[in-house]
């Protein structure tokens, strides 16, 4: 599951990569797909954004409604496979199209599925490792401590850990001061956290818990499911510590209030 | 045993309560991994021997009916009895014929989660035996009157303290201590030792049924297996139809692969071969042996598409591994087998209808099928399992029908956009002034664990589509 599912390859000048924007961006948080938007501009892309994009698919998948997410899956493929590169600012919904479409699809719409999980990446796999996205300048943005969190589907389906670290320290100059059991789940995993709060309740808080055991001032993540979660979690116990998405980070604008804070 | 699956979000939430639990449970998901994961880094090959496990268990499954009956020709010609038992109620009633046969009224027994499953120890029991658990996790919660909630170590819910009392209690052996663990470990011993030696039947289970030369393997900390099977004049296996391999090599290479899974070992105490009651120059060994092999729907698995779940060999890593493991604790999932495994097999092998809420405890986060060393996909199957209880309407029709209609409208961008642009703008003018909601209406199971982040001024759609119009282009 961990192996990279494309080999990596250069990208010629002027590429066109179409920004699947997510729906929690799209819902939450859009100053994460603006910050997208900014980076891949930066690293030399021509970015569109497909305008009848919505959810890719995985709530009605994980709670087992395949019947549901079937059409869904072929509507996101349609939308998306006339892209050059897809690119994703979230490691589930870009694991959904990776490898949980060409699982539920099947025949000609299976291979469609392959076709567009061979051009889909996660937003810091394409900055850092198709991209190459170079430093304008360091932007030593005076951040203070950041702490990652690795969302499961982005580390154990697509294999990211390094990438997001390597970004903040080449972009941003900053050093992760790591949490502990850093491999272990939020407690999000989509409807779980509304059918079964209490267990997710444990699990949160022990993320968070290591979060502040590190004395970071910033929680930073690729997946705006974990981060929610994470977030509403600080928020309810009144901790400080801001979470943020880490394209905010790493395009060094940190103009909106973090993640369920006011402004 | 008596299933209690149907009531898993209260079982778990009695757990999450209990705060001595609790702490031991982190302590065990903090401490398992580490050991696990500096054993097989240890071990060179850890993966290319997943691979080759992975295909002799897909082969063994292939043909299972042609090792089943070159194991059972090589047991019989070792001198062994062997018996297929359909379901639980038949390896019962055909281990106590084997008892009552033979006059066995005492019984040592060895660790075994089939005879858990059939629930052999409270059926020899109302037959008048005196059945005594060996394993020392398994004897502490056969005393305690309580039921094993991990697969491996049975008896890691309780602490030394509690087991200390448990023994004072228990034993009479008169005023006594019992200050370390070492004391506990050792009165342990001496009350075995006896029954050991007054038992007139001994029953074990096996990790591996060898169709080559028609042994079995098993592999122990504490020997008491092989005390099991050696002193009393009977010895019985108990063991699913599922475990047979074709070559000794198979069941040595797949005992390097569970070992470190299990416990972070390279080797356990004891790995031990069985081949059949005592021969002419033999010393010691029983005189009888059976095996009763259980089938217990594993049948209908084979043909499903669950099927890879029987190539797990039991190692309990993804108990060690998953965060839903860890908060509640085996007992939450209310049968035999907990955690993922559990969460797959207890439908199967029980009813969807009783245990739905499972396949449910899980956020997808992957950590077992990265560390299964049968390389099972764990998630997946559980996934599917929800696909059928959604197919079966056993899922929660608020749920079922929220989630249809979300995946519904997502399949029309216009009204769905029209939509969450306006829920987005209504939620954000409520929550800006606090940046997040306590409550919610209809958003009560996310509330009541954290406060809801407030959305930003107006959906991404909308600012982008705004930035579009040459009016707004700078």
């Amino acid at each position: 599951m961990n192996e990279p599912h494309q080999e990596q390859i250069r990208l010629p000048q002027g590429m066109r990569v179409a920004l699947f924007v997510t729906c929690l961006a799209d819902l939450f948080r859009p100053s994460v797909a603006f910050a997208s938007i900014k980076l891949l501009q930066q690293a030399g892309c021509e970015v569109t954004v497909p305008l009848l994009q919505t959810c890719c698919g995985q709530p009605s998948y994980n709670s087992g409604d395949y019947e549901s997410t079937v059409p869904l899956a072929r509507q996101v493929i349609t939308l998306l496979e006339p892209a050059d590169y897809v690119v994703v600012p979230s490691g589930s919904c870009a694991g959904m199209i990776c490898h949980h479409y060409p699982r539920l699809l099947h025949g000609a719409w299976h291979d469609r599925a392959l076709q567009l999980a061979a051009k889909t990446f996660e937003l810091t796999v394409f900055l850092h490792d198709i991209a190459r996205i170079a430093p304008t300048e360091i932007q030593s943005c005076g951040y203070p401590t950041v702490t990652y969190h690795d969302g499961c589907a982005g580390l154990r389906e697509l294999g990211i850990r390094d990438q997001p670290r390597q970004l903040l320290r080449e972009l941003c100059g900053i050093e992760v001061s790591e949490l502990q059991q850093s491999e272990v789940c939020c407690g999000f995993g989509g409807t779980f956290c509304a059918k079964m709060p209490e267990i997710s309740g444990k699990m949160v808080d022990d993320k968070l818990k290591s979060a502040l055991d590190t004395g970071a001032g910033i929680l930073a993540g690729g997946d705006l499911g974990c981060l929610l979660n994470i977030a509403g979690r600080a928020r309810r116990q009144g901790d400080a510590i801001e979470v943020r998405h880490i394209a905010e980070l790493l395009c060094g604008d940190l103009s909106a209030p973090a993640i369920g804070q006011s402004s | 045993m008596q299933q209690h699956s149907d009531t898993f979000l209260d079982n778990a939430s009695a757990a999450l309560k209990n705060s001595g639990q609790a702490q031991r449970r982190d302590f065990f998901a903090l401490f398992a991994p580490l050991v696990r994961s500096a054993a097989v880094a240890e071990f060179e090959g850890f993966e290319q021997l997943r691979k080759h496990i992975k295909q002799v268990r897909q082969h063994s499954l292939d043909n299972l009916e042609h090792y089943l009956s070159q194991f059972e020709q090589e047991a019989v010609h070792n001198g062994n009895h062997v018996h297929f038992a359909r379901d639980g109620g038949e390896l019962n009633s055909l281990v106590l014929d084997i008892c009552q046969q033979n006059g066995a009224r005492r019984i040592a027994k060895g660790k075994s989660m089939v005879t858990e499953e059939t629930g052999l120890n409270s059926f020899l029991q109302r037959a008048g035996l005196d059945v005594m658990e060996t394993d020392l996790g398994e004897y502490i919660i056969q005393q305690a009157g309580e039921t094993p909630s991990h697969i491996v170590g049975p008896a890691l819910h309780k602490s030394a303290a509690e087991i200390r009392e448990l023994f004072l209690h228990k034993h009479d052996l008169g005023p006594r201590e019992l200050p370390q663990t070492e004391d506990l470990v050792g009165e342990a011993r001496q009350v075995l030792r006896e029954h050991f030696l007054k038992a007139e039947l001994g029953i074990i289970g096996a990790n591996a049924l060898i169709a080559e030369n028609g042994y079995s393997m098993l592999v122990t900390n504490e020997g008491n297996g092989d005390l099991c099977a050696n002193l009393p004049r009977v010895m019985v296996v108990c063991t699913t139809i599922d475990r047979v391999l074709p070559r000794a090599q198979d069941a040595t290479a797949m005992q390097r692969l569970l070992v470190r899974s299990a416990t972070g070992q390279a080797q356990t105490c004891y790995t031990s071969f069985y081949s059949g009651p005592r021969r002419e120059s033999d010393i010691d060994g029983p005189l009888e042996v059976h095996f009763v092999l259980l089938d217990n729907r594993r049948s209908d698995i084979l043909g499903s598409d669950y099927r890879e779940i029987l190539e797990c060999i039991r190692c309990g890593a993804c108990l060690n591994h998953c965060p839903i493991y860890a908060a509640v604790g085996g007992h939450a999932y209310g049968w035999v087998y907990p955690g993922p495994v559990g969460s797959v097999l207890t439908p199967l092998l029980t009813s969807l209808e009783q245990s739905h809420a499972l396949p449910n405890a899980c956020t997808s986060c992957g950590r077992c099928a990265e560390v299964c060393p049968a390389n099972i996909p764990l998630p997946d199957l559980l996934r599917d399992l929800r696909h059928e209880e959604n197919k079966s309407k056993l899922s929660a029709p608020r749920w079922r029908y929220g989630l249809k209609l979300h995946a519904w409208l997502a399949r029309h961008p216009p009204l769905y956009q029209a939509l969450t642009g306006v829920a987005v703008r209504i939620l954000h003018l409520l929550g800006r002034r606090r940046g997040s909601f306590a409550r919610l209406p209809f958003a009560d199971g996310w509330t009541s664990e954290r406060h809801f982040p407030a959305p930003q001024e107006r959906t991404f759609m909308q600012l982008y589509k705004a930035r579009m119009t040459p009016r707004d282009e700078r």
